[in-house]
């Protein structure tokens, strides 16, 4: 197996809380994992992304050649149209359709959803108001990664197994609402996927 | 065996730690800052209490790192690209000198300018100093070579390069480590005037330097991280350095090679391997993830037609960084095409953060500066170069670690009044003081703003220098204290800080305005400790 795995953002959305636990869940199943991030000045508000690899055998590049990537898990939806040509034909779309929006430039809602809705293989969820429903308004990231979770050749026991150990220091209450939000995301994908 | 997961950076840090090194010296810059503060939290570097404290520069980090290496025991130094430039006059001169204890300097360079002003290869300057250097393909290479490299140094008495890129810096995978060392005792160099380079001294140093380099061609020529894969197809040979042998297997999976392959990680270059790709192959290509250093050695200046393929004659582009898509159109490989991005997608760079300090004192600059015109505003490397861009448009210069004072000095030299210099705290005391001395030396009218938000912003927030001492240095430099001006930026202060702003351009003399407002990252985080403490305390 393997997963290609693009994610993206805005700087300071914390996609790398999703590669933390995806990589907690990698190590878990013995699998190789690399994942290319994005430090320093692009991290004040810019456009973000991450590239994970995840395979039972060894992983060459740090970065996924174009058209290859499995899945797109976007925390934001502009930014999740921005790596398709990182998308293979038969690749899925996940992504949030709360804007983040902190330029005067940014596309109208509905193109942009329109936009969003041409891909033959996407989910677009409203990963802010599903924390909210959840009582976990701050793990929004892991709603995404739950949504995500279908797509994921990783078991989803582990996803959970990963949040525990990446959140465990900030006491059981946190993980719950986080495992909380990754089930939310899931039973979201679970539904819509099959549409 | 559990494996570590780890950065590049910090599978350096790793190594060096497991190597038995004593301290770690540095200043902050992408994409080189997690190789210190994986030290700084690292918990046998704090059992074995290890130095790992913020250097003031990379020059006076180069240079600890010497003096710890001359009492016997292995320091490692670690810098971006354009840091060694800084670093340049230490590190050249710690070949002459040699090392005693084994030494490691670690730069970080950054291709396609993710985060930095150039992209210059490290690697010139490690063939420039005429010193080995280490360049991994891999996380777990990057741990191996640093544990290795202490041996080497030592063995040779000579400093060595590790050079990484971007990629592999901030890239994570797991890693296998090997037994940890025991440090070195304390113990001085044999040869007491080893260190001192007075020229009679100097001359037979540097003889020494140049008798040593057949040897540590040897060493590369037998070293396992130059690898010679043979194959058949001798059409085309292929000379992959460092992360671009990652770039090359993504195109031959599992390593089947159809044509010959010198994996580069050891230079100076493994001269009888080299040259055996070169003989016996039709063409060969040079992979490497910076400068065609390799390149240009192979193919000389003449020959324009040369069999040496690379990024010389538009095999590989000119600039940037390598990815898999490059390599494999250099290969002739078909690429795939993803979707097009939608034209609706807007550009989105990076930003002041919203609440942060320079933001108001911008604001209050560009309104002084409508009564004294445009273009007079010289900056300098921090999270305000974002000053340069929509809305603010503040900023005219931005070109290295301090140049914004002196730059000003010279442009008020030239005639141009009010001058006027942006820099942050951090940035000041790594290479702004000097600067300002020289403004002081002869009263160049000046306004300097220091924008203090006591960190090191860009990097993530490093302890900063200047903290709680800034007025005392420039005054201590010389600037009269009725000109060392502190303020508070926020928005409700705006017009006082116009006020000051102008008395300030208006006097004929070195000034020094301090807007002081903590860092609105450094804040946050320090409030969620406070509150993750309140709550074990609860609990």
């Amino acid at each position: 197996m393997k997963s290609d795995i693009i994610l993206s953002g805005v700087g300071g959305q914390g996609i790398l809380s999703i590669a933390a636990v995806v990589g907690m869940a990698a190590l878990e199943n013995h699998l190789y994992l690399k994942q290319a991030e994005v430090h320093g000045m692009s991290q004040r508000g810019g456009a973000v992304q991450s590239h994970l690899r995840i395979s039972e055998r060894e992983i060459a590049s740090d970065l996924i050649p174009e058209g290859r990537a499995d899945i797109i898990i976007s925390v934001e939806p502009m930014e999740s149209l921005r790596y398709l040509p990182w998308l293979s034909e038969s690749g899925w779309l996940v992504t949030n359709t709360t804007p983040f929006v902190n330029i005067t430039d940014y596309p109208d809602m509905k193109e942009l959803l329109a936009e969003i809705e041409k891909l033959p293989h996407h989910i677009a969820i409203n990963a802010d108001d599903i924390a909210r429903q959840v009582k976990s308004p701050r793990s929004s990231n892991m709603v995404m990664l739950g949504a995500a979770s279908p797509f994921l050749d990783i078991p989803y026991q582990s996803l959970e197994n990963g949040i525990k150990k990446i959140f465990e220091r900030k006491g059981e209450k946190i993980v719950q609402l986080n495992i909380d939000a990754l089930k939310a995301g899931r039973d979201f994908s679970e539904v819509h996927k099959k549409l | 065996m559990e494996k570590l997961l780890l950065l590049g950076a910090e599978a350096i840090a790793q190594g060096a730690i497991d190597g038995g090194m004593s301290g770690v010296y540095a200043y902050p810059g992408t994409p080189s800052t997690e190789i210190t503060e994986y030290v700084q939290h690292n918990k046998i570097a704090l059992e074995r209490k290890l130095h790992s404290q913020w250097s003031a520069n990379e020059k006076t980090a180069m240079e600890a790192g010497l003096g710890m290496s001359y009492a016997g025991k292995r320091a490692m130094v670690c810098m971006k690209h354009v840091g060694l430039n800084v670093a340049a006059d230490a590190f050249i001169n710690s070949a002459i000198t040699g090392v005693n204890g084994g030494l490691i300097v670690a730069v970080a360079d950054d291709p396609s300018m993710h985060s930095s002003q150039n992209e210059q290869d490290s690697r010139f300057f490690g063939k420039f100093a005429m010193i080995p250097i280490f360049e991994p393909a891999s996380q777990q290479e990057a741990y191996d070579m640093t544990y290795e490299a202490f041996e080497l140094s030592e063995k040779l008495k000579i400093p060595i390069m590790m050079r990484i890129t971007t990629r592999l810096a901030h890239s994570r995978a797991g890693i296998e480590t090997r037994p940890l060392k025991q440090e070195n005792k304390l113990k001085y160099p044999e040869d007491p005037v080893q260190f001192v380079l007075l020229p009679s001294n100097a001359r037979k140093r540097y003889k020494g330097l140049l008798g040593l380099q057949s040897l540590m061609e040897q060493e590369a020529d037998r070293s396992s991280f130059n690898t010679y894969y043979p194959a058949r197809n001798k059409s085309l040979g292929i000379i992959a350095c460092g992360i671009a042998f990652n770039y090359l297997m993504e195109n031959y999976p599992e390593r089947k090679f159809p044509h010959p392959v010198l994996q580069l990680g050891q230079y100076p270059l493994p001269f009888s391997k080299v040259e055996k790709i070169v003989n016996e192959c039709e063409q060969v290509l040079v992979l490497e993830d910076g400068y065609p250093l390799v390149e240009e050695m192979l193919k000389g200046y003449l020959d324009k037609n040369s069999k040496i393929k690379g990024r010389l004659d538009g095999t590989i582009p000119r600039d940037g960084e390598l990815n898999p898509d490059i390599v494999a159109k250099a290969l002739g490989k078909e690429v795939k095409f993803g979707m097009k991005v939608p034209d609706i997608v807007a550009n989105r760079p990076p930003e002041l953060c919203a609440g942060c300090s320079h933001r108001d004192i911008y604001n209050a600059l560009n309104e002084t500066m409508k009564e004294f015109g445009k273009q007079k505003v010289f900056s300098d490397i921090g999270c305000y170069t974002l000053g340069a861009l929509p809305p603010w448009n503040s900023i005219n210069s931005c070109v290295d670690m301090g140049a914004s004072i002196t730059m000003a000095k010279g442009a008020a030299d030239a005639g141009v009044h009010p001058a006027i210099a942006v820099i942050g705290d951090s940035t000041f005391t790594h290479s702004g003081m000097t600067a300002l001395l020289d403004c002081v030396y002869e009263n160049t009218p000046v306004t300097v703003i220091i924008s203090d938000n006591g960190t090191t912003g860009m990097t993530g927030g490093q302890a900063s220098h200047a903290t709680g001492r800034l007025e005392e240095i420039c005054i201590g430099l010389g600037v009269k204290p009725e000109h060392v001006r502190v303020l508070t930026p926020l928005p409700k202060y705006h017009d006082e800080m116009v006020n000051v702003l102008r008395e300030e351009m208006l006097y004929e003399g070195v000034s020094v305005v301090i807007p002081r407002r903590e860092c609105i990252q450094t804040l946050a985080r320090s409030k969620k400790d406070v509150k993750v403490k309140v709550e074990e305390v609860v609990k």
